[in-house]
């Protein structure tokens, strides 16, 4: 199951999975497997206020460093420090213990604006 | 880039077989990775990996007149070289910067077979071809060739299993052995990039597939383009166009060792002689980060005592260290061995020092 049939995405490759006005954050199984294997994770910190489609993350491959938007605007709450210590988490699980960071989101309406799993598979066909 | 056609390896075929990741590379399709860089790294070092490099140019350069005329193109003195020995070497300009480093194979006493970075092989034609002299000439053969390396600690098993059955065993270090193969001459050469125990094999194209299918059936891992640069990395072997450039000479690289001064004139020497005599302002150093962080990369800012000195030409995650490496252009007073230093990452700074090359040393492997 690469698109789950539960969550939002952007078209820059994030998911999102609203909980009671809160958006937990990652990278698409897509994402990761274009990336390849990642090295390196920074997070933003709690308490950032961020701006739909502003970079507030950066994934790291052996080859290149990959910014990550904010797919909502809001509070960041969480980020995901397991990480740190492992970034392959996310290659691993993806949107499971993979997930990078969480947003209280300032307007849920963000959320009409990123696509379903099956216009998120046709986009990446 | 006048053709934006990449062109195909003759292993092509393989590495779609293998499931490859295929990028753009110096005018080529090659591949990056097969099941992850990290893994093909930790093969060569601990195993054996096998490497497409096709993509290298093959410029054979014969006659009478030839080890002279080449003695006088490169700074190698190429005429002092025994026939079935190799010689890393530079191509330079008048300014004494580098257009090239390549290794040379004394095939015969008038024969000899440079092998050459694929982004430059046309350049390199075109220097060498407008200066011929005298009976020499120049053979661009790097559309009929295949070639592979075979690298690794336990590269020496691989290659007499490889080589069974074909009458010819693995060459020892720098020696170049011709033999028959794909109807025609192959080369085995004791060179290599990776600071590994191992050989090229260098083949007309045809054979290349086979060679190696024969290197993958005797235990030898596919590792692409993306573990060739770590392993690299990891040695402080320069890559070109990224360590190397025309505005820098071999001894601001710290490759003095391969320039002879003293075998007579070349195209470039002039320019050397000077600034030996003044001194390099700069040096090619290794940079090593402290602690764990983000990989750093090309382009990022080294900073000594708060103030940007010199920028990173090479860098990256060194995955048997654990930690950051890289190279830079550092000035003399900076570039000795622990000079503390900081590098720029997205605007954090990060700890780093001067450190020793190579940054890591393979067991002794080399026979």
């Amino acid at each position: 199951m690469s698109v789950p049939e539960n969550l939002k995405y952007a078209e820059s490759h994030e998911w999102v999975s609203l909980d009671e006005g809160v958006a937990t954050v990652g990278i698409t199984h897509h994402a990761q497997e274009e990336l390849s294997e990642l090295v390196y994770v920074e997070l933003p910190e709690a308490g950032k206020q961020v701006a739909k489609g502003d970079p507030v993350a950066v994934v790291e491959s052996v080859k290149a460093a990959s910014d990550i938007y904010a797919p909502v605007s809001g509070e960041i709450v969480a980020a995901n420090a397991e990480l740190e210590g492992d970034p392959s988490k996310v290659n691993a699980e993806p949107y499971g213990a993979g997930w990078l960071f969480k947003v209280k989101v300032a307007d849920e309406g963000d959320l009409d604006g990123l696509l379903d799993a099956s216009a998120y598979g046709a986009a990446i066909g | 880039m006048s053709d934006p056609t990449p062109s195909r390896s003759p292993l092509h075929d393989e590495h779609l077989r293998l499931g490859a990741r295929m990028v753009p590379f110096a005018g080529w399709e090659m591949p990056v990775q097969y099941e992850g860089i990290i893994d093909e790294h930790r093969a060569v070092r601990g195993g054996c990996g096998v490497f497409d490099i096709s993509h290298m140019g093959q410029l054979f350069v014969s006659g009478g007149e030839a080890p002279a005329w080449l003695d006088g193109m490169l700074t190698g003195h190429l005429s002092a070289m025994a026939v079935g020995g190799a010689l890393y070497t530079f191509l330079l300009n008048e300014s004494g910067g580098v257009i090239d480093d390549l290794i040379a194979y004394r095939l015969e006493a008038d024969r000899f077979l440079l092998i050459v970075n694929a982004a430059k092989a046309a350049e390199d034609v075109a220097w060498l071809r407008s200066r011929l002299e005298g009976d020499v000439a120049l053979d661009d053969r790097s559309e009929a060739y295949a070639a592979i390396a075979v690298q690794g600690s336990e590269a020496a098993g691989v290659g007499e299993k490889m080589l069974a059955g074909h009458g010819v065993d693995a060459p020892g270090r720098n020696a170049v052995i011709p033999f028959e193969t794909g109807g025609g001459t192959g080369y085995l050469c004791g060179t290599g990039y990776t600071g590994e125990a191992g050989f090229e094999l260098v083949c007309p194209a045809g054979a290349g597939p086979g060679w190696f299918r024969r290197a993958l059936e005797a235990g030898a891992t596919p590792c692409g383009l993306g573990a060739r640069d770590s392993l690299r990395l990891e040695m402080g072997y320069p890559l070109n166009g990224s360590d190397l450039s025309p505005e820098r000479t071999p001894l601001a690289a710290g490759l003095g060792f391969f320039v002879d001064l003293e075998k007579g004139d070349f195209v470039g020497r002039e320019a050397l002689v000077k600034q030996k005599a003044e001194g390099v302002a700069e040096r090619l150093a290794g940079i090593e980060m402290l602690d764990k962080g983000p990989p750093p990369r090309p382009g990022y800012a080294v900073l000594a005592g708060g103030e940007q000195v010199a920028t990173l030409c090479s860098g990256g995650l060194s995955p048997c260290l654990g930690r950051g490496i890289g190279m830079a252009y550092l000035p003399r007073a900076l570039s000795k061995i622990d000079t503390p230093l900081e590098l720029d990452i997205r605007g954090r700074r990060f700890a780093a020092r001067v450190a020793k090359k190579p940054f890591y040393r393979p067991a002794e492997n080399i026979a």
